[in-house]
């Protein structure tokens, strides 16, 4: 049946709600209200106050409370009501839940999760990409599905996990995207990126919402015979770098697109990596495309200047191509 | 199990016709508990860390050691534990040796994280309880969770966390408390009040006269005792824990006490005024303790020497341990950041 992404992520979270007791939601106005995107719309109805259950305004707090769970033996799922959000929890992520396993063997399987991402006219607080701060923690986990399928099977797999995740749900795919699913029950490894359209002449490794300005640029490219493979890396952290790497040395040039922003985001530690282990496969200097290095801006034209679109993509492409 | 058998010790130095006295032995098991605490940290931050044989950060709790004794003893062996950094006695009670915790803070692998962490920042879930991290206040929403939790699958048991009073001043410490409160979960929330945060007095640490007074705001009863009293804090942690099983909600218990050291090994406290160290002197928790016991024939001054010496000379082992406990291999660097399938 066609599927909406966020219809996707529902289905997920119920479906491991049902299958595991020791599955539960937290977060602002996620039980009467279903959650700010409705993501989890009748969950309180289903499944009770117990296991849906709505909190103070308290990001640290509700991080914080879901890692003190997870110790006692329980899988809680948090929601920020916005990725935005997340950095008020900061200090919870990146300090308690990230570094308990290493430092005293303690295991914090939470799942944390952020609708990020903009397109959505909601300026510089509604709108961010924050996945890069967390990149550079070791001890977490850090998704983002870019499709319909990958979005249920990567939250069954984080709910699963025993480690915490960051997952990071793209808000401009919510209800825009839809499609066929597999029915029933069914996970999408994390640590694992895929090979989103194949292609010789060009790699774009990309992610989330991203996914279809590469596939725009690509359908363009073709006309000028250009053959553009797409990686969807899907888990940011643990970088599965082997498919990353496969794909380079496949096509000779790498673009690296991503919708946040440029400084030290996830493209220039991708870029490192193939400078350091692909070299001299290379044809091409590796290329970014990403947002300026600006907060997001709130008016229509400053915001569709901010984020990057095919043409950005095509201009880099078209560089590389005549190099 | 050395820590246990020099209890046993002085429990069989009791005559044995007599039927057993509950708060005797409690006042027995308190003094066991807090000279030990005391001991190892003398240790810790007398030798070993001027031996050079520790490095990092060492923080004791001299002179308050009658609170997480007075609380540790009041829970139940399955209520869990957050402690603090001045709260080494927990870990005794729930029954970490002393020799794993000078491991810990001379960073061999016979400590609880085996190098991977330094001083009081442990933990043991199989023994319920919860390793803190550096930042202040970070284990009180983390505590509210766990309380969640044990209300979530029924149980009767309570959290118990500790914190000082300049933690009171983080976001974390009000999240935390509102959290629990709103949630009716069962937790015990325990401040050493000891008057200074590193070198900030409490009066610039907050405008109200008590930490206590910050509970009743979040709708969380409160009250404050003599936190070098080991009886009045373990009666205070009884209520709280009676009140958190009873699905009262959170409970919030403020000791007064006084930091007799510097913040840390480092900190020789100049900022701290003279005759304040001298008047705490004479409320220094294991003098009073003593007193009591002697007072109310459940020990002789013999005895109580006894102990000392059976405690000192464990510790001379468990010290002996520790530093023939080898550092960990660089390999281990690299292990368990994420889980190891
Ligand atoms: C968030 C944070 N800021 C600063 C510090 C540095 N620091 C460590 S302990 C301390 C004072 C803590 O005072 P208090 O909470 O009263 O506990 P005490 O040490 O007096 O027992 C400070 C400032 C820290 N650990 N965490």
């Amino acid at each position: 049946m066609p599927t909406t992404y966020l219809e996707a992520i529902r289905q997920g979270i119920w479906e491991e709600m049902e299958r595991d007791p020791n599955v539960f939601c937290i977060g602002e106005d996620i039980g009467v209200y279903g959650g700010a995107f409705k993501v989890t719309a009748g969950m309180l109805e289903a499944f009770g106050e117990k296991r849906v259950v709505d909190t103070p305004i308290s990001e640290s707090a509700i991080v914080g409370a879901a890692i003190g769970a997870s110790l006692m033996g329980l899988r809680p799922i948090a929601e920020m009501q916005y990725a935005d959000f997340i950095s008020c929890a900061f200090d919870q992520v990146v300090n308690f839940a990230a570094k308990c396993r290493y430092r005293w063997n303690a295991p914090v399987p939470i799942v944390v999760r952020a609708p990020s991402g903009g397109g959505t006219h909601g300026g510089p607080f509604h709108s961010q990409s924050p996945e890069a701060w967390f990149v550079h923690t070791p001890g977490l986990k850090v998704v983002m599905p870019g499709t319909a399928r990958d979005a249920k099977g990567l939250i069954k797999a984080a709910i699963r996990d025993n480690d915490p995740v960051i997952f990071f749900e793209h808000k401009a795919l919510y209800r825009r995207l839809k499609e066929e699913i597999p029915e029933g029950d069914y996970t999408v490894p994390i640590g694992k990126a895929r090979v989103f359209r194949e292609g010789k002449d060009l790699s774009i490794i990309t992610y989330g919402a991203m996914l279809y300005v590469a596939q725009e640029a690509a359908e363009t490219l073709e006309k000028e015979g250009v053959s553009t493979e797409i990686i969807d890396m899907r888990t940011l952290l643990p970088i599965d770098e082997e498919t990353v790497l496969a794909s380079v040395k496949k096509t000779s040039r790498a673009i690296l697109l991503h919708e946040a922003t440029l400084t030290g985001g996830f493209g220039a530690e991708i870029a490192a990596r193939i400078a350091e282990k692909a070299f001299e496969y290379l044809d091409a200097p590796i290329a970014r495309v990403a947002a300026p290095d600006t907060p997001i801006p709130f008016s229509t034209p400053l915001e569709q200047a901010f984020f990057p679109n095919a043409d950005k993509v095509l201009e880099k492409a078209r560089w590389l191509c005549a190099y | 199990m050395a820590a246990v058998d020099s209890l046993n010790l002085s429990r069989v130095s009791r005559k044995s016709e007599e039927a057993p006295d509950p708060d005797a032995e409690l006042a027995r098991k308190a003094l066991y508990y807090m000279f030990l605490m005391r001991e190892v940290e003398e240790r810790i931050e007398k030798r070993l860390y001027r031996q050079g044989k520790i490095v990092g950060g060492v923080y004791v709790g001299r002179g308050q050691e009658a609170i997480c004794v007075g609380a540790g003893l009041a829970a139940d062996p399955q209520d869990v534990l957050f402690p603090c950094h001045r709260d080494m006695a927990l870990y005794f009670i729930r029954g970490i040796q002393p020799r794993e915790v000078l491991a810990q803070y001379m960073g061999r692998v016979g400590g609880p994280t085996r190098g991977k962490d330094g001083n009081m920042h442990m933990g043991d879930l199989n023994r319920r309880i919860v390793a803190i991290i550096s930042a202040m206040a970070a284990s009180v929403p983390v505590s509210a969770g766990a309380a969640m939790a044990l209300k979530y699958q029924g149980s009767r048991n309570c959290v118990l966390v500790f914190f000082g009073d300049g933690a009171t001043s983080r976001g974390d410490f009000h999240e935390g408390i509102n959290m629990a409160a709103v949630m009716k979960a069962p937790l015990v929330l325990i401040c050493n009040n000891n008057a200074y945060a590193y070198s900030t007095p409490v009066h610039k640490q907050m405008a109200c006269a008590n930490v206590a007074d910050k509970g009743p705001g979040y709708g969380v009863p409160a009250e404050i005792v003599d936190g070098n009293d080991f009886f009045a804090v373990h009666r205070a942690t009884a209520r709280a824990i009676a009140h958190a099983r009873e699905g009262l909600g959170p409970y919030l218990i403020e000791c007064k006490t006084f930091r007799m050291t510097g913040h840390a090994a480092h900190d020789s406290a100049f900022y701290v005024p003279k005759h304040l160290f001298e008047e705490w002197a004479a409320k220094d928790p294991i003098l009073r303790l003593e007193r009591h016991m002697i007072e109310n024939g459940i020990a002789t001054r013999e005895e109580i020497d006894a102990m000392y010496a059976r405690i000192r000379a464990e510790v001379d082992e468990a010290q002996a341990w520790a530093e023939q406990s080898p550092f960990p291999d660089p390999s281990e660097l690299l292990t368990n950041v994420y889980e190891e399938k």
